[in-house]
């Protein structure tokens, strides 16, 4: 058996599907870009975006609404997948991700109380503030998970112990919504059910920022995942230390997931469904590739999936979550079918 | 002490603090092979995880390389030792190839990618356990023989000093248990790695190890070489056997004699009520020698006949199995003709049995006798031939 075959073999199926990944982020960008209530043809997309020129209108809508909605779908949905990825190497299972373990929802009581606080008193509530609060939340739900670990030790427990704690944090946000002023709900009501409508470039430039130091840093940590993925015993035999790195791993994670939580709200599946799809693609688990393949896949199935709430019922829009449900949960379930199968 | 290059100072391991085994001391040298043996559950594994130092060492110290083992960071202690855990590991789409190459974590750079020299390595490692065919199959997809082996190979890759198996054998069927240890007594020896392994088949433990160290309760229940370990009493208290043998010379376990009923706590309870009715007095007597015997004690055991062997020298191969399943062995000094009294033993019990088994008798001129028993055995009818 020749390795270096092997290894060319390899390289050359990651190259074919990140070339297909990219193919995909920018047909699909163009095609969010040029449907809509205005219809807007390829070329002055095109020239819009290159050299700023054209109808008053147009470029209003490409720049103001259209591009900076497309590029958070991006951004958010490649942080929500890498932050399901980040959970299953924790948790060494693949069931695992932040809207099942419900740390979306306790990231989004937590920045409706923030949100409803701050409005209240200041008049408005910074980007920044909301994801400290997400953040904060995330944190609350995953200790949560944690001291329920050391006790259910099975993943099935843990589940249920996610999906309840999911639902207790919705109905307090539900809660505090029903009694919140008017102003406030107009708000809070889209956003609470999961939505990439409404975002400004201050919005992106502040999630690029946050989302990429935390991918960049998820990169740097791809060696000791890797050791990580055979177990723990086994990751500290190789040299790494592993309560410092279980909790690198909780911190990064939680900050991509409060991330996505504070500009979207939560959104389901995404984080579970791409980090299979990603692996059984490219044929690995090896975080090398996984990493920015996840990120990736994330961001064109978040825009596919922005897409489709947009379109199928314009003017109508759906919730994000409803169509990443229809496309993402029965991945889940086939997921959970192989597995038993495999067994 | 201070000499050895491994080294366990009254070590006290447990869980959360608390103390399970204590005072565990032992000197190890490079190139050994030191088995732990004692029954389940009595601490192999918490022993092992303690020196990996998955658990906290209660108490006590364990010296490695001139260094104590808490000194050591977790990277440094990495290029040192490596294990091989009993934990079933279920990677996501790795193949056998992956999982060896897992073994050059330590020496790889900040993304963890291999060089040409780790690559031959790995390569290297997969040839020293027979793997080369595994490569680029699903590891989740092999047997488990095989997967020990690349475990093993992924250990040897590791490039350590000392290589920590915890029961490596489990899983393995007989051909593969062998195989393994063929495997790390032959790279224990070439490379002068260390091994520390746990096993559970004493015999293989007797074999392989240069050093036992036998575990039971919350102490070192004896250390030693396997000569001074593998005593039949020894071996039978440290396992709490009290309803088989353990023969030390072949390291063979047996079933416990036929026609007896005190097998283990069943007879504990039935003694009150069947007391010596119970046991069965011997009506078969074997005839044999050199080895052609013990086929029938063993048939005669699986049948629950109580039986006696006769007459045998006390270094005829019959004679240690007859030792330990016949009733009554009518025996015989090494090279001295049979006596008077032996052959007078021997017609008697003829007289007694009701059977007489010839199980195919060498007779030479100093067992002569012999013919004489024979010959009463077949006057009376009693007398069976196999041959």
């Amino acid at each position: 058996m020749d390795y270096h075959a092997e290894n060319f073999r390899r390289r050359t199926r990651y190259t074919f599907v990140f070339i297909l990944l990219a193919a995909a982020f920018i047909i699909i960008t163009i095609l969010n870009i040029n449907t809509g209530n205005v219809h807007i043809p390829v070329e002055r997309i095109l020239q819009i975006i290159f050299t700023k020129t054209g109808s008053r209108d147009e470029l209003n809508i490409i720049w103001k609404i259209r591009l900076p909605r497309i590029l958070m779908a991006a951004i958010l949905g490649g942080a929500l997948s890498l932050s399901g990825f980040l959970l299953q190497t924790f948790f060494e299972n693949p069931i695992a991700g932040p809207f099942v373990l419900g740390i979306s929802s306790g990231a989004k009581m937590v920045v409706a109380l923030v949100m409803i606080y701050f409005i209240g008193h200041f008049g408005k509530a910074s980007s920044y503030t909301l994801i400290i609060a997400a953040f904060i939340g995330s944190l609350m739900s995953t200790a949560f998970i944690l001291a329920c670990s050391r006790v259910v030790k099975a993943m099935a427990g843990l589940l249920v112990a996610g999906i309840m704690i999911g639902y207790i944090c919705s109905a307090v946000t539900e809660l505090v919504i029903t009694f919140a002023e008017d102003q406030d709900i107009v708000n809070l009501h889209g956003w609470s059910q999961g939505s990439f409508s409404g975002m400004n470039w201050g919005n992106v430039y502040i999630a690029l920022a946050v989302v990429g130091v935390t991918v960049a840093l998820t990169f740097m940590l791809s060696k000791p995942i890797s050791a990580f993925q055979l177990g723990e015993a086994y990751a500290q035999s190789m040299g790494v230390n592993v309560k410092a790195f279980r909790i690198c791993l909780i911190m990064l994670s939680s900050i991509l997931s409060a991330t996505v939580t504070a500009f979207a709200g939560p959104i389901s599946f995404v984080g579970i469904a791409v980090p299979f799809l990603m692996k059984r693609a490219m044929n690995t688990s090896r975080p090398l590739v996984i990493i920015p393949a996840t990120f990736l896949g994330g961001a064109v199935f978040c825009m596919m999936c922005d897409l489709i709430a947009r379109m199928a019922f314009a003017p109508t829009e759906l919730n994000i979550s409803t169509v990443t449900s229809i496309f993402g949960a029965p991945v889940v379930i086939f997921m959970l079918v192989r597995r038993q199968k495999s067994r | 002490m201070a000499d050895y290059y491994f080294h366990l100072d009254s070590l006290t391991v447990g869980y959360n603090g608390k103390p399970l085994i204590s005072d565990i001391g032992i000197g190890i040298n490079r190139g050994e092979i030191v088995t732990l043996i004692g029954p389940n559950g009595a601490g192999k594994s918490t022993i092992l995880k303690s020196i990996t130092r998955q658990l906290a060492i209660v108490g006590g110290k364990v010296h490695f390389d001139g260094k104590e083992i808490r000194e050591y960071s977790y990277r440094d202690l990495s290029c040192k030792m490596a294990v091989v855990l009993t934990e079933r590991m279920r990677p996501e789409l790795m193949t056998c190839h992956d999982i060896v190459a897992t073994g050059r974590y330590p020496y790889t750079g900040r993304l963890g990618i291999l060089s040409r020299e780790d690559e031959d390595k790995v390569m290297e490692a997969m040839r020293a356990v027979h793997a080369e065919e595994l490569g680029s199959r699903d590891f989740n997809a092999i047997s488990d023989g095989q997967r020990q082996r690349v475990l093993l190979a992924r250990a040897i890759c590791q490039e350590p000093d000392i290589i920590l198996l915890d029961e490596p054998t489990s899983f393995l069927d007989i051909r593969h248990k062998l195989e393994l240890l063929a495997i790390l007594r032959k790279m224990a020896k070439a490379k002068n790695i260390t091994v520390i392994m746990s096993l559970h088949e004493i015999d293989l433990a007797m074999k392989i190890s240069d050093r036992i160290l036998c575990i039971k309760g919350d102490h070192i229940f004896k250390e030693g070489t396997p000569d001074e370990v593998f005593e039949e009493e020894l071996i039978r208290e440290l396992y709490s056997i009290d309803n088989g043998f353990f023969d030390p010379l072949f390291g063979s376990i047996e079933l416990p004699k036929p026609g007896k009923k005190n097998v283990g706590q069943e007879a504990a309870q039935r003694k009150d009520t069947e007391n010596a009715a119970g046991e069965q007095e011997a009506k078969t007597l074997v005839l044999s020698s050199c080895g052609s015997g013990i086929p029938v004690y063993r048939r005669l055991q699986k049948e629950n006949v109580p039986f006696i062997a006769g007459v045998l020298y006390k270094n005829d191969m019959d004679y240690r199995l007859a030792r330990l399943l016949a009733d009554r062995v009518i025996t015989e000094e090494p090279f001295e003709e049979l006596s008077g009294r032996a052959i007078k033993e021997a017609l008697e019990a003829v007289e007694a049995c009701d059977r007489v088994i010839d199980a195919g008798v060498v007779i030479g001129t100093a067992n002569r006798g012999m013919e004489k028993i024979l010959a009463a055995a077949r006057a009376a009818g009693k007398l069976e031939t196999i041959s």
